[in-house]
């Protein structure tokens, strides 16, 4: 989304500390072809502000309170241009040379902060990575997702794995079942299953994630394949190779 | 040193060959030649002598070790070790016979004894090979031992090391955001910027040298949080709230130095950090009935999903106190409500006392 000529970059500054947002609107005054359109103070008026403002780069802080950078990456979408902004986050620094995104170390240095504005100018057009690829390079290894973030509209809602009952593949989508509730998401069942701790949550089904500790009890149902009673009596069909996965984690937690 | 040779060890060890001399008495008399008397005046000498002998074996089972001989050698060996020994004590046993058949009392034993020496070659063949292997089985559990104490003093070491390092960790996180909070003062308010270059000096200065000490007065640990909060209070302004309420009586009291830092650091990062509106931090310390008890309490938001770290900064606390006072220090963690709490209750050591 590049800007007609004459007029001028739209940016957004989004960290919840006042001090470094203030480093990096000092360093765009040397760039008058770039306007602060609006700097926020945590992730939640980030999305709203993307919403609002359109804006054609987005500094984003990695660490903030509720949601993080990356999760606002996820719910803005990968149409905007984004450089991440981190104090020290190794897995997060890996990620974003693993993915060519471009980011910077705080205390942030003037000329790496104009080598990455002319980068992002160049790359103007090209999508960013997903948002759920990049979160999961991020991750510390043997770490998994802790909550989900789902937008609906203009809410968004977080979801606790811990909250979480069931997963249900909707083409493209996934809906995600929470206390009675389901909310949908775009992502694929199978990188959301990456995702979740395999201890916890099992495919149990093509189209199904089970949360463990939900499972009431299995019973048979036609000639291959059995259905999952959860507690709150949801019915969910197991098929072969999933009921062998079921069972060897139930095994395993005797 | 022969390990049999220590005053409990050797009692028992003697002890043990009582009934092996009864037992000789036994087959001596059974044939109804010798008397009881008689043959006691031969076998309890010799069987005193022979202990001593057999003591003898613990040089030949250390110089053989069992893992590294083969078990022909060992065989042929210790037979040949054994039949030697017991030969020179049957002649020893004739010496003495054949000495105590001179007196009145035990006239014509050496004939009445004779029949008995091919017993007591056995005898003395059999028991040599015995104490072989009782030694083999005593090497083999000071071995055992050894490795065990060697084992232990790693893991001590071990342990120390880590304590060590538990007390000198920065947060690189809270040193790259201070400097970025500095570079961003240095073009809005100069003297603020150099401020917080002091702040922070003096901040990893006192961290450096605390850590050095075994414990510190409690007064020191909070020159070094107040720095530490100054830098915090700069980097988050109005979302950070400090409360204080530290009794001047604590003040004197001892402890492991960095002890509250990290619970500090907790309450700033994982809770202050995670509320957009910010919230409070209380530390409040007392000393009663020679208990100190301290409470260091944060908002924080209970929605928030466990961070990286996942209460890494506690167990730490948690392990050096149980390291310093055993059973005699607690952490207790209260997460009731928007307040995280963390009480620690340790004994009140004063400098005079230590």
């Amino acid at each position: 989304m590049s800007p007609a000529p004459d007029k001028k970059w739209k940016a957004l500054i989004v960290d919840d500390e006042e001090l470094a947002r203030h480093v990096i609107r000092e360093y765009l005054q040397s760039h008058p072809e770039i306007e602060v359109a609006a700097e926020c103070v945590n992730g939640m008026e980030a999305v709203k502000a993307v919403a609002e403002h359109k804006p054609n780069l987005i500094f984003l802080d990695v660490q903030m309170p509720k949601l993080t950078g990356f999760d606002v990456l996820e719910l803005i979408g990968t149409d905007v241009p984004v450089i991440f902004v981190t104090a020290y986050d190794q897995y997060a620094m890996r990620a974003f040379d693993v993915h060519a995104v471009d980011y910077l170390l705080k205390p942030i240095g003037r000329e790496r902060f104009d080598a990455a504005l002319q980068r992002a100018k160049t790359r103007l057009g090209e999508k960013m990575p997903s948002a759920h690829e990049l979160a999961a390079a991020a991750r510390p290894p043997q770490q998994f997702l802790e909550r989900l973030v789902v937008k609906d509209g203009t809410r968004v809602t977080l979801i606790p794995v811990a909250k979480l009952d069931y997963v249900e593949a909707q083409d493209d989508y996934v809906a995600l079942a929470s206390q009675g509730k389901k909310h949908l998401k775009q992502q694929t069942i199978t990188s959301l299953e990456a995702c979740l701790d395999p201890n916890c949550f099992v495919r149990i089904h093509r189209s199904y994630i089970v949360n463990l500790e939900r499972v009431v009890r299995i019973e048979p149902y036609g000639k291959d394949s059995r259905l999952a009673i959860l507690s709150d009596g949801t019915r969910l069909l197991v098929s072969r190779t999933g009921y062998a996965r079921l069972q060897s984690l139930l095994d395993e937690r005797k | 040193m022969h390990p049999l040779l220590t005053r409990n060890r050797f009692g028992l060890y003697l002890l043990a060959w009582i009934p092996l001399a009864a037992i000789l008495i036994v087959l001596t008399t059974s044939s109804g030649t010798l008397g009881v008397l008689e043959s006691s005046a031969v076998v309890i000498p010799l069987c005193v002598v022979y202990a001593f002998i057999s003591l003898s074996a613990w040089y030949t089972a250390k110089s053989a070790p069992i893992q590294r001989e083969t078990v022909l050698r060992l065989t042929v060996g210790h037979s040949v070790a054994a039949a030697l020994i017991s030969t020179l004590w049957v002649g020893f046993a004739w010496a003495w016979v054949s000495a105590l058949s001179r007196t009145s009392t035990f006239q014509g034993l050496d004939q009445r004894f004779a029949p008995h020496l091919r017993t007591l070659f056995g005898a003395g063949f059999l028991l040599y090979l015995l104490a072989i292997a009782y030694h083999y089985v005593i090497l083999s559990l000071e071995a055992s031992r050894e490795a065990e104490a060697r084992a232990l003093e790693t893991s001590i070491q071990a342990r120390d090391a880590e304590l060590k390092a538990l007390k000198a960790q920065i947060n690189p996180h809270f040193l790259f955001n201070s400097l970025n909070s500095i570079s961003a003062l240095t073009s809005i308010d100069a003297s603020r910027a150099r401020d917080m270059c002091v702040l922070l000096g003096d901040f990893l200065r006192l961290t450096l040298g605390l850590g050095e000490k075994a414990s510190v007065r409690l007064s020191e640990e909070l020159d070094l949080l107040q720095k530490y909060l100054a830098i915090e209070m700069v980097r988050f302004g109005t979302r950070l709230k400090i409360h204080e309420e530290i009794q001047e009586e604590s003040r004197g009291c001892l402890l492991p130095p960095l002890l509250l830092q990290p619970l500090l650091e907790n309450a700033v990062k994982h809770g202050i950090a995670g509320l957009p509106e910010g919230g409070d931090v209380r530390l409040s310390a007392q000393r009663q009935n020679g208990r100190l008890s301290i409470l260091v309490e944060n908002s924080w938001d209970p929605e928030a999903p466990p961070r990286r770290s996942g209460g890494r900064g506690l167990n730490n606390v948690q392990r050096r106190l149980e390291a310093r006072y055993g059973k005699d220090a607690s952490l207790r963690v209260n997460t009731e409500g928007e307040v995280f709490q963390v009480s620690l209750d340790l004994p009140a050591e004063s400098e005079e006392k230590a």
